[in-house]
């Protein structure tokens, strides 16, 4: 496979040699940023998109046609409309808050999105503790959502922020049990490991029946995490007009609606890292012809293929389920998920302890 | 200029700026939101150190946890808006008595502990050693307090049910 930290080593040292090394680190921060963002818009526009697109396809319509062939540039359209709409002031709304929520939901989904492994050394983020991280990273995008509720000055904003928050912070649990159970499957936190690991097999083939279950538990905590049907009663439309971003206009609209694709984004991605092996192609013992084939497919065409396999998933599920109530919401939560997931967790800690994995 | 004090310099003006309004600020809800970012400067300094486990801890449990915490509570009681501002003289003078023995404190440690900067590697400790520490049961092993403290916070939950439960 090929290694991209050989190319990054390179523009590494070029810098170094022509700069002193605090211009060349400032340097290598500004591209990186640059890419990262780059990067972090046109996954988001790929995935509006393919979202509508998807969406019509379950409800049997043709979705956007017009704009360009097969409408491709009816998001670019939209973003447009979005740059030149009129950004409205709330009266006695706390401004400083209701302009800083929405950068807190997106500096917290533009950190875990840095912590993506897209090919072997193409990750920005890759601590001894990438997993932990990437849990801690998330975490603080509520706080964005509970300020946007609360400085809004709109009760259903303020509903819409308190469900929200109840949601995700429940949610984040059997989230982290299903990494946990992952994290003891292959022993180590670092994202780069986790990968390499599975280039001899997947973790989802390896860890077999735990490791399924904690696939499942973490797609459900997934799809409630971004706030989407089924668990979309935090914006629920018929009865909070929009929830805690109903007051927003403009492209402080738009950056609640960029990170809440792109935590999508992130969400199968992190699926298709910690189960679905991330960059690593598909491993069957003992066909080596196979596997020097598989191997020939590049690192990030695995990953994106993966990634996209996974939205499609969650677009499946949003597109099928009716909303739940916020009762049933907790309920499948904490008497369901959490006890399931703890008792995977022991699955799985018994299986790597006897060896009972592949 | 050497990058590692342009950082540390970045973080720690954040860090006490945000402080100075944290505490002056008379909205409770910016003050949480201030309390946030200096956090967030805590956590950025033990990045800055390579201690990354510590720095996604300060992350997951106080930006993460107990702020949201802060802030639940400050929704529920529907109070964010309202001033929050100094009413007797008796509060101040043992506001300002706290603050100036906590300040005379932080001096008097900082003078006195021995920095064993020149046991700083610039790496960091291993995600193993840490582990095998809070679980281990030898001398300098964390496995008791670990324990009590999963125990308390066991009976926390409980309590929480038991005051939340309807009947």
């Amino acid at each position: 496979m090929f290694d991209f930290t050989s190319m990054t080593t390179a523009i590494d040292s070029y810098l170094n040699s022509v700069l002193p090394s605090s211009a060349a680190t400032l340097i290598e921060c500004a591209i990186i940023a640059v890419c990262v963002i780059v990067a972090y818009l046109v996954f988001a526009i790929i995935m509006i998109f393919m979202e509508r697109k998807v969406c019509a396809a379950f409800q049997c319509r043709l979705g956007p046609m017009r704009v360009g062939p097969w409408g491709l540039l009816q998001v670019f359209a939209d973003v447009f409309k979005m740059l030149i709409k009129e950004i409205i002031s709330i009266k006695n709304s706390d401004k400083i808050l209701y302009n800083l929520a929405p950068f807190l939901v997106l500096m917290s989904s533009i950190i875990t999105f840095s912590c993506l492994p897209f090919d072997k050394g193409l990750q920005v983020l890759d601590f001894n503790i990438g997993a932990f991280f990437i849990m801690a990273a998330s975490s603080f995008g509520i706080l964005g959502i509970l300020l946007a509720g609360w400085s809004s000055n709109n009760k259903f904003s303020m509903i819409g922020a308190v469900r929200s928050g109840g949601q995700m912070i429940s949610y984040e649990l059997s989230m982290g049990l299903s990494i946990l159970t992952l994290v003891v499957l292959s022993g180590t936190m670092q994202i780069s490991e986790i990968v390499e690991t599975q280039t001899k097999g997947w973790f989802i083939f390896t860890g077999h029946v735990p490791a399924f279950i904690a696939f499942i538990i973490y797609i459900i905590a997934g799809n409630a995490e971004t706030n989407r049907a089924p668990f979309d009663l935090p914006e629920a439309e018929s009865e909070l007009t929009a929830g805690f971003h109903t007051e927003y206009s403009g492209m402080n609209f738009g950056f609640f609606y960029v990170a809440e694709f792109m935590n999508m984004f992130i969400i199968a991605g992190i699926a298709s890292t910690l189960f679905l092996g991330g960059w690593a192609p598909l491993y069957v013992p003992g066909l080596e012809g196979f596997n020097s084939v598989m191997e020939c497919i590049p690192g990030f065409v695995w990953f994106l293929a993966k990634t996209f396999f996974v939205i499609w998933l969650l677009m499946w599920i949003r597109w099928t389920f009716p909303r739940l109530r916020i009762d049933q919401v907790l309920a499948l939560e904490w008497k369901y998920l959490v006890p399931i997931g703890l008792i995977n967790l022991l699955i799985m800690t018994i299986c790597v302890v006897m060896g009972w994995t592949f | 200029m050497d990058i590692n004090l342009i950082i540390f310099s970045g973080l720690a003006i954040v860090m006490i700026v945000a402080a100075i309004f944290a505490v002056t600020s008379s909205k409770i809800m910016r003050a949480t939101t201030n309390l946030l970012f200096v956090l967030f400067g805590t956590a950025g300094l033990y990045f800055f150190l390579h201690y990354t486990f510590l720095g996604a801890v300060q992350i997951t449990v106080y930006a993460g946890g107990i702020v949201v915490l802060f802030i639940f509570a400050v929704l529920l009681i529907g109070k964010g808006s309202v001033d929050v501002t100094q009413t007797s003289l008796r509060r101040y003078l043992a506001g300002m008595a706290t603050a100036l023995t906590g300040m005379i404190l932080t001096i008097y440690l900082i003078g006195n502990t021995d920095f064993a900067s020149d046991k700083f590697n610039g790496e960091g400790v291993a995600i193993k050693e840490l582990g095998m520490a809070l679980m281990g049961t030898d001398k300098y092993n964390y496995i008791l307090p670990f324990e009590v403290m999963s125990v308390l916070l066991l009976a926390c939950t409980v309590g929480a049910i038991m005051i939340a439960r309807k009947k």
